[in-house]
């Protein structure tokens, strides 16, 4: 195949895949309260209808700290983790890895109908400590993978050097582990967040009924018919997603962070 | 004073004997060399100085106190990786500062001796670098300039020079030493070169196996290697089968009398014969051991003879100058100089 | 025998937060939810500890096994179209430079992390009456009316094959991109046409990973549960859709977690699967 043609392969699936988004970046900008396209009267009415409405602004700011609290604490439990599996073999090394991956593996229906009735049984259910625990525990996954992959690339004998140099076991984490980990904490942190802000199912059967958050508030407002504001979020959501990706892309190396290994990066 | 001692050293990995109750004595101030062929434990034995294993068995005393068991942060000693582990995140000057940053140690102190240092190793204001702006050669020093920059006990030194081109390393070799003497710290430098070793050691210990095979100055080892592989190992050398019986050193068949000066192990019985190839003296069939010219190599320095006595091989190097009538194919005598038999076990 | 403690760069108790955490949030309400699989419907809409198999026994009534068999079938479908389509397309991805590699993982990345809801609501509005296709179809005189083409089988698919593709090409991006390209270079310079390249050097040194793609892909869009309520129709609900539908709107909990734990185990034993065919890939 010539390159001309692989190059038109990608793009027409890129296209398709941007193609719905198209259309509802375009639906959010119809005047009156209907969906056509193309757009009626367009205007950006809807963009700031969104901030006056507490209906959703309510469900934003919901999804906003569930997402910056259970990413946080989606590293907070990988970090130790995978430091701890780091340079272990043993069983104890491997059954953590395995419940560390296992959440996000899994469909998510599996885990949400286990938070659910984890939280029944205790007492949480319906409160937003209990969405948040459980997105952190779902998402655990991500920052692991992303901070275990910053591991293997630590050279081991930074780490002796460190230690003959004087650097005892905090010492070492501190001034050598750390400083190279950041980016890797910083980009597990920011897959968590996204995927946490886009997350319905757990969401909505830890407290759906009393925590809403974007996506239920989407889905449940999908109901009672379509309105602009639904194509507004969206076209948000989207645009916060591919910005939070195309920071990471910006600054880390996004394809070694895919598990690229031979590519041409420092 | 910082002597260094190692007492018995032992070192298993499972069932494989990596170091086999190694003993050193190292007085403070020298320079020394481990030399050994790959895998014969020349690092583990630096890594067991340093802490960063555990000895199996023995002990290591520096300075008189023993060290065995207290954990590598805390022994105060500098040391180069062969990788040289410099901290991609930190500039020049921090990765040199860095075991006085771990003590403590404020600012303007480590700016003033990161600066201090940098011009020691030669390579004046280049402290707020990154580390990949700079060359193979300039990493080396500053690794060496951040080894040293605790006035360390005892600096360590695992193959330094090994990624440098020949030419570089051969300038890096003298300048270590330079600074060596400069700061009469006591130093250990793996290599499995032993040009490098002859060039900078005020000690050299040959390794074989996770034992030392020999330890003593350069010339020590060169003149009286305490066995075939030393003799092999250090310079090059013509090893040959022989025995030794009243006053006489036969070698496939011919009788070389024992001289003033020849070094002679056993006072009879068989052991191998050792004689630098620019001992190896040519003559007329008759005149000695007859060998047959196999193959000429004339570097210009010196002309390079290979001879062959059966399976034997010999090399001869001559000096400019001679020589220069042998072919391939012609049948020479050997002999040896006087006083330059070397036998040994 | 002397010991310097030789440490580690990480402390033993490091690992016991994350396993407190893990084991209290993750295996514990696992734990509970198998019990519940075996309690006792209570009616009034909770349960009663008991062990009894009445909530497995459903299964083997003819009800779920159309709802195994759609479920099944449709996901297998989408994750087919998606291998087939995601394959060369990570192919060609990873032979691109390192900025358009970057920039085209970002808008994979981006459609992946879309919540369900928002591409269910982007394809509804595609596939509309007033707003899609069936809008220019009928602008472009194919038509004679503009009509919608959700809910249906087509559009459920469609959107499976949406949010699958990203994550297939994501599956098939390591091992592809560590594919080392001499190989397809050696076949190339000793005569292999582009097309016999790619089907006999890289397909076959990749069929292990092509493999553990399909099923992962298959898993993942096995746990869709928004699409299959907004772009199919209630025979094409999924078994997401049944149980979160039995757990929450039925408050039928044993019931759900009996299928929630029919599901784990079929999604474990084929992750299982998948990840045997990946490792295969180096004897291939
Ligand atoms: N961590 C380890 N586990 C098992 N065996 C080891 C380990 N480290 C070293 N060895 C073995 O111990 C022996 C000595 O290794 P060492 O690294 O000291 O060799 P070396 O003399 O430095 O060789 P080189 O010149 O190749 O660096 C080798 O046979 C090696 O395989
Ligand atoms: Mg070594």
């Amino acid at each position: 195949m010539t390159r001309a043609l692989k190059t038109t392969y990608v793009l027409v699936i890129l296209a398709l895949l941007l193609a719905p988004l198209v259309i509802v970046a375009a639906v959010s900008l119809n005047g009156p309260q209907s969906l056509r396209f193309p757009p009626v009267d367009p205007s950006l009415r809807w963009y700031g209808e969104l901030f006056r409405q507490s209906e959703w602004l309510v469900p934003l700011r919901h999804s906003l700290v569930i997402a910056a609290c259970a990413a946080a604490l989606a590293v907070a439990i990988a970090l130790p983790l995978a430091l701890y599996v780091w340079e272990r073999r043993g069983i104890a090394a491997r059954a953590l890895t395995g419940m560390g991956l296992a959440p996000f593996a899994l469909p998510p229906v599996i885990s949400a109908l286990g938070f659910m009735i984890f939280w029944m049984t205790l007492g949480g259910y319906g409160r937003i400590y209990a969405t948040i625990i459980s997105h952190g525990i779902f998402l655990v996954t991500l920052p692991l993978v992303t901070i275990s992959l910053g591991l293997k690339g630590i050279d081991r004998s930074l780490i002796e050097a460190a230690r003959v140099m004087g650097a005892g076991r905090w010492g070492v984490f501190r001034t050598v582990i750390l400083p190279l980990l950041i980016p890797y904490m910083v980009s597990g942190y920011a897959f968590a967040f996204v995927l946490s802000l886009n997350e319905y199912i757990i969401a909505y059967m830890v407290a759906g009924f009393t925590v809403e958050t974007l996506p239920i508030k989407i889905f449940n407002a999908l109901r009672y018919g379509y309105t602009p504001i639904l194509a507004v979020v969206s076209v948000i959501f989207a645009a916060l997603s591919a910005l939070i990706f195309g920071l990471i892309g910006r600054f880390g190396n996004l394809p070694r962070l895919l598990g690229a290994e031979r590519s041409q990066h420092d | 004073m910082t002597e260094l001692r190692i007492d018995s050293l032992s070192k298993d990995f499972g069932t494989f004997r990596a170091l086999d109750s190694v003993s050193l004595d190292i007085p403070n101030g020298k320079f020394v060399c481990l030399l050994g062929p790959s895998g014969c434990g020349k690092t583990t034995l630096l890594r067991l100085i340093a802490g960063l294993e555990t000895p199996t068995d023995g002990r290591v005393y520096v300075g008189g106190a023993d060290q065995t068991e207290v954990p590598t942060h805390k022994r105060g000693m500098g040391m180069v990786f062969q990788s040289l582990a410099l901290f991609p995140h930190l500039d020049v000057a921090d990765n040199i500062a860095y075991p006085l940053a771990i003590r403590g140690v404020d600012k303007a102190t480590r700016r003033a001796r990161a600066e201090e240092l940098l011009e020691l190793v030669q390579l004046p204001g280049l402290g707020s670098r990154r580390i990949h702006q700079l060359s193979g050669g300039q990493r080396q020093r500053v690794a060496i300039a951040r080894g040293l920059s605790i006035n360390p006990q005892v600096f360590l030194l695992d193959e330094p020079l090994s990624a440098l081109d020949a030419s570089l390393r051969e300038h890096m070799q003298i300048e270590l030493r330079q600074i060596q003497q400069r700061l009469g710290v006591t130093t250990v430098v793996v290599t499995h070169d032993q040009k490098e070793a002859l060039t900078m050691a005020d000690l050299v210990i040959v390794m074989k196996d996770g034992v030392i095979q020999q330890a003593g100055a350069p010339m020590e080892l060169y003149h009286t290697p305490a066995n075939a592989f030393v003799a092999g190992f250090i310079g090059t050398t013509n090893l040959m089968p022989c025995t030794v019986a009243d006053g006489v050193v036969s070698v496939l068949g011919h009788a070389f009398p024992i001289t003033e000066g020849d070094r002679i192990a056993i006072t009879s019985g068989e052991a191998q014969l050792s004689v630098r190839p620019e001992h190896v003296l040519l003559g007329a069939p008759d005149e000695g051991l007859p060998a047959e010219v196999s193959f000429l190599r004339d570097l210009g320095e010196s002309l390079h003879v290979l001879m062959r006595v059966g399976d034997q091989e010999i090399t001869a190097h001559l000096a400019p100058g001679h020589g220069h009538d042998l072919v391939t194919g012609q049948t020479v005598g050997i002999r040896f100089r006087d006083g330059e038999k070397v036998v040994v076990q | 025998m002397s010991a310097t403690p030789v440490q580690t760069a990480a402390p033993r108790w490091l690992g016991l937060w994350p396993a407190a955490m893990l084991t209290l949030f993750f295996l514990v309400p696992f734990g509970i939810m198998l019990a519940v699989s075996v309690a006792h419907r209570d009616v009034s809409g909770f349960y009663e500890w008991s062990f009894e198999w009445d909530s497995y026994a459903r299964f083997l009534s003819a009800f779920f096994g159309k709802v195994m068999a759609v479920s099944i079938s449709v996901s297998l479908t989408a994750a087919a179209i998606c291998v087939a389509l995601a394959f060369p397309f990570t192919v060609f991805l990873s032979n691109m430079g390192h900025r358009a590699q970057t920039r085209i993982l970002v808008v994979l990345l981006s459609a992946l992390a879309l919540s369900e809801v928002i591409i269910g609501f982007s394809l509804s509005t595609l596939l509309s009456q007033t707003a899609g296709i069936g809008n220019l179809f009928h602008w472009l005189g194919l038509i004679d009316e503009p009509r919608a083409y959700t809910p249906s089988l087509f559009a459920l698919i469609t959107g499976l094959c949406y949010i699958g593709f990203p994550f297939a090409v994501l599956v098939l991006y390591p091992p592809v991109s560590r594919l080392d390209p001499e190989i397809v270079e050696a076949a190339r310079v000793m005569g292999a046409s582009g097309p016999r390249a790619f089907f006999g050097v890289i397909v076959p040194n990749l069929r292990g990973a092509i493999v553990g793609a399909f099923i992962l892909v298959f898993v993942f869009t096995l746990g869709s549960y928004l699409l299959p309520q907004l772009l199919g129709r209630s025979e094409h609900w999924t078994l997401s859709v049944h149980i979160t539908d039995q757990a929450v709107y039925q408050s039928n909990l044993p019931f759900g977690a009996a299928m929630s734990v029919f599901l784990m185990l079929v999604a474990l034993a084929l992750v299982g699967l998948a990840s045997l065919a990946g490792r295969e890939r180096g004897a291939a």
